[in-house]
């Protein structure tokens, strides 16, 4: 990160040798990639998701604006920029205010630990992984303090619905990840990455880069593992079939019931931003990161971040095709789902893990 | 001031606000939402001491449950029931004696101890190594501490779940 903000600063005609010794301006551009990828991943995702769940309901959603509404995004920004900001009179305006940014803080600090590229990832901590899934815990607070200072049932009820299922689905979250690092035996997912370096059948998902015999008993249990991984991730970032924080049909908007202009473009953002870590959390652990499928062809920092936004977005893909084909689960089911179905699955997969790579 | 020196106080000006908030706010709910940037500027000092598996575990544990578990609590009797949890001063000159000898004791030993500092470099990669320690060394205290949390787990679950007598 540091190397980057300081060739980024040298770059600056007369006044960049000097800006690049000022470390606290170096860490805040070195900081700022993933920020700017958000922004623009935020406007190509924002018309995906219309585009792809009309043509799933045999719709075909904008056309007016641009080349089949492809300018749709930035008329949609335009007029949430506009919006007027109100705060409701009954709610408790700081934390009111605050709300929506400890939501996007949450989620934004977790892509510090996310290795775009071989050459490019936020702090390169030893602890990844670990960091990332505390680092979601803010959202958890964020999204309960929204809810109660919005003073409106709904957006309470939303609240304590999202804490809880954040809370119960973080237990397999943890575990799946756990499997992944028990595999490559580093919380670091730049190392998980390169661990998988040199072609598709390298992938944890498919058994890693062991021996044969190893990696035949592996892959049953990586690829379950894999498919909780990602069903946990949707689960956190509360969309259908997992969305019962905002259940429209019960709940109006759930959280961000009372938000409006800016506020709810960070709370859109912010989900959008979680569901793209999820995709790169599940891609670093299973899928090889930025290393590309063909071995050595096509591989290299710059074509790392083209793999990884591929896999990542490929992902995110599959949750909005996801979220626009299944229908809702109700409280219990979602409750079941998490303790009954997904963590005994894992202890068995973690116990199977470990027992092979002790063979 | 270097860096690091400006660092720590912003993150020591976040911790002892945000402390300063949780006792003296007359809201409930704004004690324990603040409670939340205490935590974190502690993790943040940790991480300034090297030591980024307790910084990280402190986010996870204390912000990740045991603060969402406060602020259900509080929300949930606060709006809900309509309970006012009393937030006023009471007994004020026993207090002020018990918090004085207390700060006295705590300001005395900083002054007492001499703090030594340890010229070896922090261990790198410290997860493995407190991970191996965890296994090896430090197994039975291991064990038993998630003996206590297993029991602690199971005689939650029995007074939740206890089913009312007719």
């Amino acid at each position: 990160m540091e190397e980057l903000g300081k060739t980024i600063l040298k770059l600056i005609p007369v006044i960049g040798d000097q800006l690049a010794d000022i470390s606290v301006l170096v860490f805040v551009i070195g900081a700022a990639p993933p920020l700017i990828f958000i922004l623009l991943y935020a406007l190509v995702t924002l018309y995906t998701e219309m585009k792809v769940s009309a043509h799933i309901q045999d719709r075909v959603a904008y056309m007016y604006t641009g080349y089949h509404g492809i300018l749709q995004p930035v008329a949609d920004i335009l007029k949430l920029i506009q919006k007027e900001d109100t705060v409701p009179d009954s709610a408790d305006k700081t934390l009111f205010r605050l709300a929506p940014y400890l939501v996007f803080i949450g989620t934004y600090a977790g892509f510090a630990v996310i290795p775009f590229s071989s050459a490019y990832m936020g702090s390169n901590i030893n602890l990844g992984v670990f960091y990332l899934i505390a680092a979601s815990s803010i959202v958890v607070i964020g999204l309960l303090m929204s809810g109660w200072a919005s003073n409106n049932k709904w957006s309470l009820l939303g609240a304590m619905r999202s804490a809880a299922q954040l809370v119960s689905y973080e237990v397999p979250t943890a575990l799946a990840v756990l499997v992944a690092v028990m595999i490559t035996g580093s919380l670091n997912l730049n190392e998980v990455s390169k661990f998988q370096d040199g072609g598709i059948q390298n992938w944890i998902l498919f058994g890693g880069p062991m021996p044969i015999t190893q990696k035949l008993l592996l892959l049953p249990f990586t690829f379950i593992t894999f498919l909780i991984l990602f069903l946990a991730g949707m689960a956190e970032v509360n969309r259908t079939p997992f969305d019962l924080p905002e259940a429209e049909s019960e709940l109006v908007q759930g959280f961000n019931t009372e938000y409006s202009g800016m506020k709810f473009a960070i709370f859109y953002l912010a989900e959008y931003a979680n569901m793209f870590l999820v995709s790169a959390v599940a891609t670093s652990l299973f899928l090889g990161g930025w290393s590309s499928p063909f071995g050595s062809f096509m591989s290299g920092p710059v074509w790392g971040v083209f793999w990884f936004v591929m896999k990542g977005m490929f992902f995110v893909f599959v949750q909005i095709w996801m979220r626009w084909t299944l229908p809702r689960l109700r409280v219990d089911q979602l409750m079941y789902t998490s303790w009954k179905v997904m963590t005994p699955f894992l202890f068995v997969c973690i116990f199977a893990v470990g027992l092979i790579l002790v063979l | 001031m270097d860096l690091f020196s400006v660092i720590f106080y912003v993150f020591a000006v976040i911790t002892l606000g945000a402390a300063g908030i949780v006792v003296f706010s007359r809201n409930i709910v704004h004690s324990a939402f603040a409670l939340l940037f205490a935590f974190f500027g502690v993790a943040g000092i940790y991480v300034l001491l090297m030591a980024d598996f307790l910084a990280i575990t402190q986010l996870m544990i204390y912000v990740g449950g045991i603060l969402v578990l406060l602020i259900f609590g509080v929300m949930l009797t606060q709006r809900q029931i309509a309970v006012d949890i009393k937030t006023g001063t009471i007994q004020t000159i026993p207090a002020l004696i018990i918090v004085s000898a207390l700060a006295g004791t705590l300001v005395g030993m900083f002054w007492v101890t001499v703090w030594r500092t340890s010229g070896i470099p922090p261990v790198e990669p410290t997860a493995s190594k407190i991970g191996e320690l965890l296994l090896t060394t430090y197994l039975l205290p291991f064990e038993v501490a998630s003996v206590v949390l297993l029991v602690a787990l199971i005689g939650a679950a029995m007074i939740a779940r206890r089913e009312k007598k007719a």
